[in-house]
């Protein structure tokens, strides 16, 4: 796919890359050049610890990347042969749920399913049979967590690929009678391919960095990762140049792994469509009927058990009073306006990017993709620190902890909704571009009158599900914490620590209604505000 | 022209005073541990407490915990804002006094409960409590009498522990087996591995998944109880008794050389050892008081075990041998 290059999308686009390597570059540095620093290559070469660990990151990331993936491959292609079944919009907007939740959360949402305290365990005991004895401490709930956070993500990335798949190819297919497998090889398979090797990147990097989840329910210190020894490099040890040195390993892994991802990324066919949204036949036949039935069925009640027994405990807790505790407020706002403020940047960054890209398979669609990604391999920790260091130099900290936070959760948000840009836009591109050329519009009034109602949608979810993410963040708050600035997922951490589980569960269920709610009202503007302005090119509207 | 410019400059002066109203007083900043500062914690009480004496204003700083404290520290050096620091665990002390930021206070103060256990001049004392293992008794009967029961008892009844790489009760409880075991620690930690459920990044997750019922035990203090037992009315949650005797947590406060507010700080190491900061340490800190407390504390405090003996390792013996002791502690469990 070529694209001409606006030029204020080059300028744009390369401040934002600039931006991002640059305010990491400048953290590690920062971090390398304080005098705490007793740096020692070697020694970090020689322990055999550190190689244990490099081992156990990469083997749950891959187990839990192949689990979710596969997975998630089934559940979309169930979701997109059953296009009309009561609930469906619903699981899709709880599908965006897990990811947006602190991770301690999730973990104690999967515990409510699968724990020795838990649902299944309940269940069997008093249908009178004896308590069953698996665990899910150790390899198994690493695995079962991560692929209750991935798969609903992974499942939707790839459900909207393949519901981007012009109509026209389901009514050639209908027409012709193709079997199923045929329809799979030829229209669904090869709209899977082209996202397949980006999401499986960013399921994997996730992974790789997962602390909070293998920590708790790995059972022991054989489970840890890089993220765990970056984490404890800068705390107990308080050797900054090891943590830096650290998530440069961490990052030559994932820099690997992007490689490969990109070797396999196809760029998109080159498809023109009249209307893309998927008005699909519906698949007859008992056999497969039955099969996605059983597939969605095992899938909902996989993501959804655990979210309600965050919801019940939720129930549990004193709401009334934590909704009348004014901190409680006061919280929720700056964590809303925080949320506001990165989904924004994320956002701006993203398009800038992507727009900025004139070939999908050039060696700079490649640096921008490598940029955009492995920054979420980078430990927010580190970066953090670094930038802590460097500000407390010019005696700014205070004023600038809000916009660290910011800036950090929208690189953080960025890998996610890249995923859903870029495809969207490359869509887009290919149905507008010669039109747009050929009458020459260019900058504000392509923005407002092709760009805008042809991306309205994914732009609208880019934008909540960013908000979401952020507001689940609880990130480097943490490290610059003060007593009036406080957030949600802060304030449920505090009172995690002293005791107050109980208020713990009630702002758990103020957090996942709250990203819920964001998910929502995402989902309702983007499917129902018309375009201000009647589009100028047939079939570039989507929201028909 | 004269009167313009008197007037600009009184404007100027009322501004300025409108702007920092705090200028006349001035203020202290203290570091400490975010659960100390939270709407529930002691800190806003000891705050109007110490500024109704102090013709100044009392400001808190917070981090996550101890060490985030001395990491805060580290990462700010002599710059720092921070007059006092008051958080530190005296398994840190030995870092923080490497830094070198820190000053005796030389003043007398009262003597501390833990005299016998802690001495120093510098880092004073401010509460304290031994670590211990709360067990559920609604799915423990007979909980374990001692450290060694702990670590050969039953495999089906398990122990949430926290990482000593990440957290302070973590380090703790490898101290305390330290203590006990010395030589044998890493045979203790293979026998008890088997009782491990998981071992948590911190206090929070751990003491989440315990009171969520994932597990009968778990690594927490003596005082934990107390606070079961005061603010939910429930004895279900109780610590058992170890003969080996019980680590001992002590949380200790320093004065920083960088202070430029030395005597208003040293007014507050006098406040912080009377009522006005000790009377909120115990059931809003919940930890025991070091110093003087107006009234006797709540009886639920009459109902936490007693341990016989008090365990702690000497801060240098602590810097000295950490790493080794970690690492033999991760050649012990990780199978």
């Amino acid at each position: 796919m070529l694209q001409r290059v606006e030029t204020h999308y080059k300028v744009t686009g390369f401040a934002a890359l600039f931006f991002m390597a640059g305010f990491t570059l400048i953290a590690f540095l920062a971090l390398s050049l304080t005098d705490q620093s007793h740096f020692d290559l070697s020694k970090i070469m020689a322990d055999a610890y550190l190689g244990n660990i490099i081992v156990f990151t990469l083997k749950q990331a891959a187990l839990s990347t192949l689990l979710s993936i596969s997975l998630a491959v089934l559940v979309a292609l169930a979701l997109a042969r059953r296009t009309h079944f009561i609930g469906r919009s619903f699981i899709l907007k709880l599908f965006a749920l897990p990811l947006a939740l602190p991770p301690l959360v999730g973990v104690l949402a999967v515990l409510g399913l699968w724990g020795n305290a838990g649902w299944i365990k309940h269940l069997i005991t008093s249908l009178g049979f004896d308590k069953p004895s698996y665990s899910v401490f150790g390899l198994s709930g690493i695995l079962i967590t991560h692929v209750f956070f991935n798969l609903p993500l992974a499942a939707r990335l790839i459900l909207e690929q393949i519901e981007n798949t012009p109509s026209e190819n389901w009514r050639l297919a209908a027409q012709l009678g193709l079997p199923h497998i045929s329809v799979f090889k030829l229209i669904e398979w090869p709209a899977i391919k082209t996202v397949l090797p980006g999401i499986t990147a960013l399921v994997f990097m996730l992974c790789l960095t997962s602390f909070t989840i293998v920590l708790t329910l790995g059972g022991g210190p054989a489970s840890t990762t890089l993220e765990v020894a970056i984490y404890q490099s800068l705390r107990f040890d308080f050797d900054p140049a090891r943590a830096v040195t650290l998530a440069l390993i961490q990052l030559g892994l994932i820099a690997i792994f992007l490689g490969l991802s990109f070797k396999f990324t196809k760029a998109l066919p080159q498809t023109i469509s009249l209307k893309k949204t998927s008005n699909r036949p519906l698949t007859h036949g008992k056999i497969y009927h039955a099969f996605d039935a059983i597939i969605l069925t095992i899938a909902s009640l996989f993501i959804i058990l655990p979210l309600a027994s965050i919801i019940t405990d939720g129930l549990t807790s004193n709401l009334p009073r934590l909704l009348s505790t004014p901190k409680v407020w006061s919280s929720i706002l700056t964590s809303l306006m925080l949320a506001v403020l990165s989904a924004c940047l994320a956002v701006f960054m993203c398009w800038s990017m992507i727009k900025s890209i004139k070939t999908s398979t050039g060696r700079y669609a490649q640096v921008v993709n490598f940029i955009a990604n492995s920054i979420l391999v980078m430990p927010a920790i580190v970066l953090g620190a670094g930038w802590f260091v460097l500000l407390q130099r010019l005696g700014l900290v205070f004023s600038f902890t809000p916009f660290l936070v910011i800036i950090i959760n929208a690189f953080m948000a960025l890998p996610f909704i890249f995923r859903i840009l870029s495809p969207a836009i490359a869509q887009a591109n290919n149905q507008t571009q010669k039109l747009v050329t050929s009458l020459g519009i260019t900058g504000w009034t392509r923005f407002q009158r092709i760009d805008l109602p042809a991306l309205k949608r994914p732009l609208t979810l880019s934008f909540a599900f960013a908000m979401a993410l952020s507001i689940g963040d609880l990130g480097v708050i943490a490290l610059f914490g003060s007593q009036d600035f406080s957030t949600l997922p802060f304030l449920l951490f505090q009172s995690l620590g002293s005791y107050r589980t109980n208020d713990a569960q009630g702002l758990a269920f103020i957090l996942a209604m709250l990203s819920l709610g964001i998910l929502y009202l995402g989902e309702l503007y983007a499917h129902h505000l018309p375009p201000t302005k009647k589009p100028i090119a047939n079939g570039v509207d989507n929201n028909a | 022209m004269r009167f313009i410019l008197t007037t600009l400059a009184l404007f100027g002066a009322l501004i300025g005073f409108i702007a920092n109203p705090a200028n006349a007083k001035p203020t202290l900043t203290i570091y400490t541990y975010d659960s100390f500062t939270a709407d529930w914690g002691p800190g806003p009480q000891i705050k109007t407490n110490f500024e109704s004496i102090c013709q100044c204003t009392l400001n808190w700083v917070s981090v996550s915990d101890g060490v985030a404290l001395l990491n805060r520290l580290k990462l700010e050096g002599k710059k720092t804002k921070a007059d006092i620091v008051l958080g530190l665990d005296t398994n840190l002390v030995k870092e923080a006094r490497k830094t070198e930021l820190f000053e005796p206070i030389r003043i007398g103060l009262p003597e501390s409960k833990v005299i016998k256990h802690w001495k120093s001049d510098a880092f004073i004392a401010y509460d304290y409590a031994p670590f211990a293992v709360i067990y559920d008794t609604e799915k423990m009967k007979n909980p374990p009498k001692s450290l060694d029961e702990l670590v050969n008892g039953p495999a089906d009844q398990k122990i949430i522990l926290q990482d000593p790489r990440t957290s302070t009760p973590g380090l703790g409880f490898l101290l305390w087996i330290k203590a006990v075991y010395g030589d044998k620690a890493g045979e203790a930690w293979k026998k008890l591995s088997r009782r491990i459920l998981t071992v948590t990044p911190g206090w929070s997750e751990a003491y989440g998944l315990f009171t969520k019922g994932e597990a009968p035990m778990v690594l927490s203090y003596v005082t934990s109880p107390a606070y079961h037992m005061i603010e939910e009315k429930t004895n279900r949650y109780q610590a058992a008794k170890f003969s080996e005797g019980h680590y001992l947590q002590i949380e200790v406060a320093g004065l920083l050389k960088s202070s430029k507010n030395k005597n208003l700080a040293k007014y507050f190491f006098k406040f912080m050892m009377s009522a006005g900061f000790q009377d909120q340490i115990p059931t809003k800190n919940w930890m025991f008081p070091a110093g003087i407390t107006s009234k006797p504390l709540p009886k639920e405090f009459d109902k936490l075990i007693k341990p016989e003996k008090l365990l702690l390792l000497s801060p240098q013996d602590v810097a000295d041998n950490r790493k080794a002791w970690v690492d033999e502690w991760l050649t012990a469990t990780s199978k």
